[in-house]
């Protein structure tokens, strides 16, 4: 019973897998519905599901995944064309197997439910509807033709079957056809050669000069046909040359074919060329056909031929090479996507390795200490060693949480595809930088923010068509998602081309709400930015979608649990950005530590811009006016002993200033001493330091003090804040 | 390059072609000989005298052939020079053209 429950939840597990993976193909065929592997997948995903759906006796779900199968054959055998229409009927069918599995799974021997059965038979009926039976005619083989066109008695089966077509300006460029018949025999046995003067007008029309003449030539030979290809190299240019390898060549190629290596996925064409039943000016005239025929049918709408089978109709291969190598493309397709398979870990497991790694960084830095503090210089080199060795680890260690953000855009566009149907918009969805990687929980954490702020974008920021068009955009809107790293942070982009904010409305909204006040003397971006604020909603009327999930002061509350920010830019009638600012981990850093008096902080590495002394010519501190003049530039700053309020320092000791940055913003942090890099372990504090401001987390330096942790950005909110503004402005206004 | 009639009687002639067969004279070779096309049933070239040959050549043979076929005549070859033998063995073209050829005992390369 208990081997029967993994089983099941085997099952469960990889049916999941290839339905968000069939999902993901459909709404991928939106884009591209020619694409012959994307129709492969859907069909194994079926297939494959229906197959371990009858291990289990799950007959419902069988009876149904083998319809949907039936027509992705169909699909894949070119007999059905995928439209927008079998799209979204597939998508049901998916989103209704994946019930079906469901119910199979909770109550199996039970009758499915009524309705679930009913949506079955709909959805098999609209599988089946609209069929076409417009069955695409193979190409005759290729022996055939050749046989047809060149005498009956030539054996296939032991030679090289080459085609040569002079064109009509041949000999006047110096070709004579003869020369390279002559250079063939020098290679093999010209077994059968038919001349034929294929159409040579009668009479005056025939221009003795003009080649009329084409070859069929049966030939025997152990070179490679790159060798055979080479004789005509000279005569490319005024000749079709097809050459096509013996038949019994082919068992060899097979071979060949079966042995290649498995590790890389390789085109069809490479992998017929590295066999040698294909040159490389082969494949180039195949390719040149296919672009030339795409490009001029792109308007028909009819797709481009693959290229085996093009290769096939240009008589350079035969099909039982372009099957097999498919075939092995295939294998080696599926084997590396196994190969791919990731160990599962327990996130628990892994969380527990970070947290050994950070115990790791702290004692190593312990080591360090001591080393140095007791001058053991022995010692020191193997702790140099220790310390890279500890540093790889680190990193080794926070990359296993390090997951591609692509996968999590790709789940919007389901939401996009629904929301705008609900709508009735056209949206398209652009992702750009989905191998930006970032950590798996922040991953995880950042989904529920985004899943709204998508959805507000489709919602709120695009018009509908009538209205777009009325703008003179295109119908069409576009939501674009966006990835990146950016000094130590990641940052991800929402960018519709909608309608933009409104901030009249805003204010209007917020002075209502007693956000802010009249004279709020705020800027663009910061009225912007009130709409993170609790309570303010810009819509007039709620729809469906509003209201979902969380509100934008969850996101922005959320986001920032992260140590994140998240910023908005709007230009009204064109669109609204909005980026968010995530660091990329929140185990270890690299930090930057920094002391006033006997207290240590932390700044993070990657938000420092630069250290100044504060002595130096080209800084100069306005006690008065509290800015810092930086080589001329006006900076805000903070002491950071008088912040925190830690007791004053040696008078003596020269200041310097730690210029931080954060996005847009820039701050001068004076501090006492810098003490230079450290690798940081996050220790979070603990829930009543939550409010605390200007500190994020502290860490355990290695004499076993603690040192905390600065929120860069929060601290140059501070400094910004504590900045006078000129006379002439109404005094800040403080944030509600 | 010449052509010299050998013989000529009502409906027939036998001409000789004398020199090279090749891409410099194909035409005036077509212009020639395609006077007598016109005006004879039955035209035999003697090729002993064909040093050499290429493809336009032999192309020019086919061509002649298939014209005097064309109309109601006939085109036989003759004496081939072992020039000519050579380029019919390797297109494989004696058969189409069907003319006896005469092999001499010193011909060494076949």
């Amino acid at each position: 019973m208990n081997e029967m429950d993994t089983a099941l939840a085997i099952f469960a597990q990889e049916a999941e897998e290839l339905l968000v993976d069939m999902e993901d193909a459909l709404l991928s065929l939106d884009s591209d519905p020619d694409n012959g592997e994307t129709v492969n997948s859907l069909f194994r995903a079926m297939h494959t599901i229906k197959g371990s759906s009858g291990l289990f006796g799950f007959d419902p779900i069988v009876v149904f995944t083998h319809e949907a199968e039936t027509v992705l054959d169909k699909v894949r055998q070119g007999e059905r064309q995928i439209d927008s229409n079998l799209i979204a009927v597939l998508l049901e069918s998916k989103d209704h197997a994946a019930k079906l599995i469901e119910h199979c799974l909770k109550a199996n021997g039970t009758a499915v439910p009524a309705e679930l059965a009913a949506t079955g038979l709909r959805l098999i009926a609209q599988l089946n509807g609209g069929k076409e039976t417009a069955i695409q005619q193979r190409p005759d083989s290729v022996e055939d033709q050749v046989l047809s066109e060149g005498g009956g008695e030539i054996a296939v089966d032991e030679h090289w079957l080459i085609s040569l077509e002079f064109k009509p300006d041949s000999f006047r460029d110096g070709i004579d056809p003869l020369s390279f018949l002559r250079y063939l025999k020098t290679l093999g046995d010209i077994k059968q050669i038919v001349t034929v003067a294929e159409g040579m007008p009668s009479g005056e029309a025939m221009d003795p000069e003009s080649c009329y003449l084409h070859f069929k030539i049966a030939f025997q030979s152990e070179a490679s046909k790159e060798t055979i290809e080479r004789v005509f190299e000279f005569a490319a240019d005024d000749c079709e040359i097809k050459i096509l390898p013996p038949n019994a060549k082919i068992g060899e190629y097979l071979q060949l074919l079966d042995a290649q290596d498995e590790t890389r996925l390789r085109k069809i064409g490479d992998m017929l060329i590295q066999v040698g039943a294909l040159t490389e000016h082969d494949v180039e005239t195949a390719l040149q056909t296919q672009t030339g025929s795409a490009g001029g049918e792109a308007e028909a709408g009819t797709k481009a031929k693959p290229l085996g089978e093009i290769l096939v109709e240009q008589h350079v291969v035969q099909q039982p090479l372009v099957d097999q190598a498919l075939k092995k493309q295939e294998q080696t397709k599926q084997k590396i996507a196994s190969e791919a398979n990731y160990i599962r870990v327990d996130a628990t497991k892994l969380g527990h390795l970070i947290n050994l790694v950070g115990e790791l960084v702290i004692s190593s830095a312990a080591m360090n200490l001591i080393v140095e503090k007791h001058g053991l210089s022995d010692a020191s080199d193997v702790a140099a060693g220790m310390n890279s060795l500890v540093n790889s680890i680190r990193d080794t260690a926070l990359e296993l949480r390090m997951v591609q953000i692509g996968d999590t855009f790709s789940r919007f566009r389901r939401v996009v595809h629904d929301v705008s149907k609900e709508l009735n918009k056209d949206i398209q969805l652009l992702i750009s930088g989905g191998e930006t990687e970032l950590d798996k929980t922040v991953v995880e954490k950042i989904q529920d923010p985004l899943t709204h702020l998508i959805r507000n974008a489709l919602d709120h920021g695009i018009e509908h068509p009538a209205q777009r068009l009325a703008a003179g955009k295109p119908a069409q809107g576009t939501v674009q998602l966006n990835a990146y790293h950016e000094s130590g942070h990641i940052v991800i982009q929402i960018a519709d081309d909608g309608a933009g904010l409104n901030s009249e409305k805003i204010l209007e909204k917020a002075l209502a709400n007693g956000l802010i006040k009249k004279d709020h003397g705020l800027s663009q971006r910061e009225i912007y930015s009130l709409i993170f604020a609790a309570g303010l909603s810009t819509k007039d009327q709620a729809t469906s979608l509003s209201g979902r999930g969380v509100g934008m002061d969850v996101v922005k509350r959320n986001i920032e649990a992260l140590r994140g920010s998240v910023e908005i830019d709007s230009e009204e009638g064109q669109g609204t950005t909005i980026s968010i600012r995530l660091p990329l981990t929140l185990a270890i850093i690299d930090g930057f530590m920094v002391g006033t008096a006997a207290e240590r902080f932390i700044i993070p590495l990657s938000m420092v811009d630069e250290c100044i002394e504060m002595s130096a010519n080209e800084c100069e501190i306005d006690e008065v006016q509290h800015y810092i003049n930086l080589r001329g530039k006006v900076l805000p700053y903070l002491r950071l002993g008088d912040y925190f309020g830690t007791p004053a320092g040696n008078a003596n000791q020269r200041e310097s200033v730690v210029v931080v940055k954060f996005g847009q913003t820039e701050a001068g942090l004076v501090v006492d001493e810098l003490h230079g890099e450290h690798q940081t372990v996050i220790k979070p504090l603990g829930k009543v330091f939550e409010r605390l401001k200007g500190i994020t987390g502290a860490t355990v330096l290695g004499d076993g003090t603690v040192a905390l942790i600065l929120d860069v950005q929060g601290l140059i909110q501070a400094a910004i804040e504590h900045k006078p503004r000129p006379l002439a402005h109404k005094p800040a206004l403080r944030r509600v | 390059m010449a052509i010299e009639v050998k013989q000529q009687r009502p409906g027939s002639v036998h001409l000789a072609i004398d020199g090279d067969i090749t891409i410099y004279n194909v035409a005036e070779l077509r212009q020639a000989l395609s006077a007598y096309l016109d005006t004879v049933k039955e035209i035999q070239l003697d090729l002993a005298g064909v040093a050499e040959i290429d493809g336009a050549g032999v192309q020019l043979l086919m061509f002649l052939k298939q014209e005097a076929l064309a109309k109601g005549g006939e085109l036989s070859l003759a004496r081939h020079s072992e020039a000519v033998v050579e380029v019919l063995e390797l297109l494989n073209l004696s058969t189409h053209f069907g003319d006896p050829i005469v092999i001499s005992a010193d011909w060494k390369s076949l």
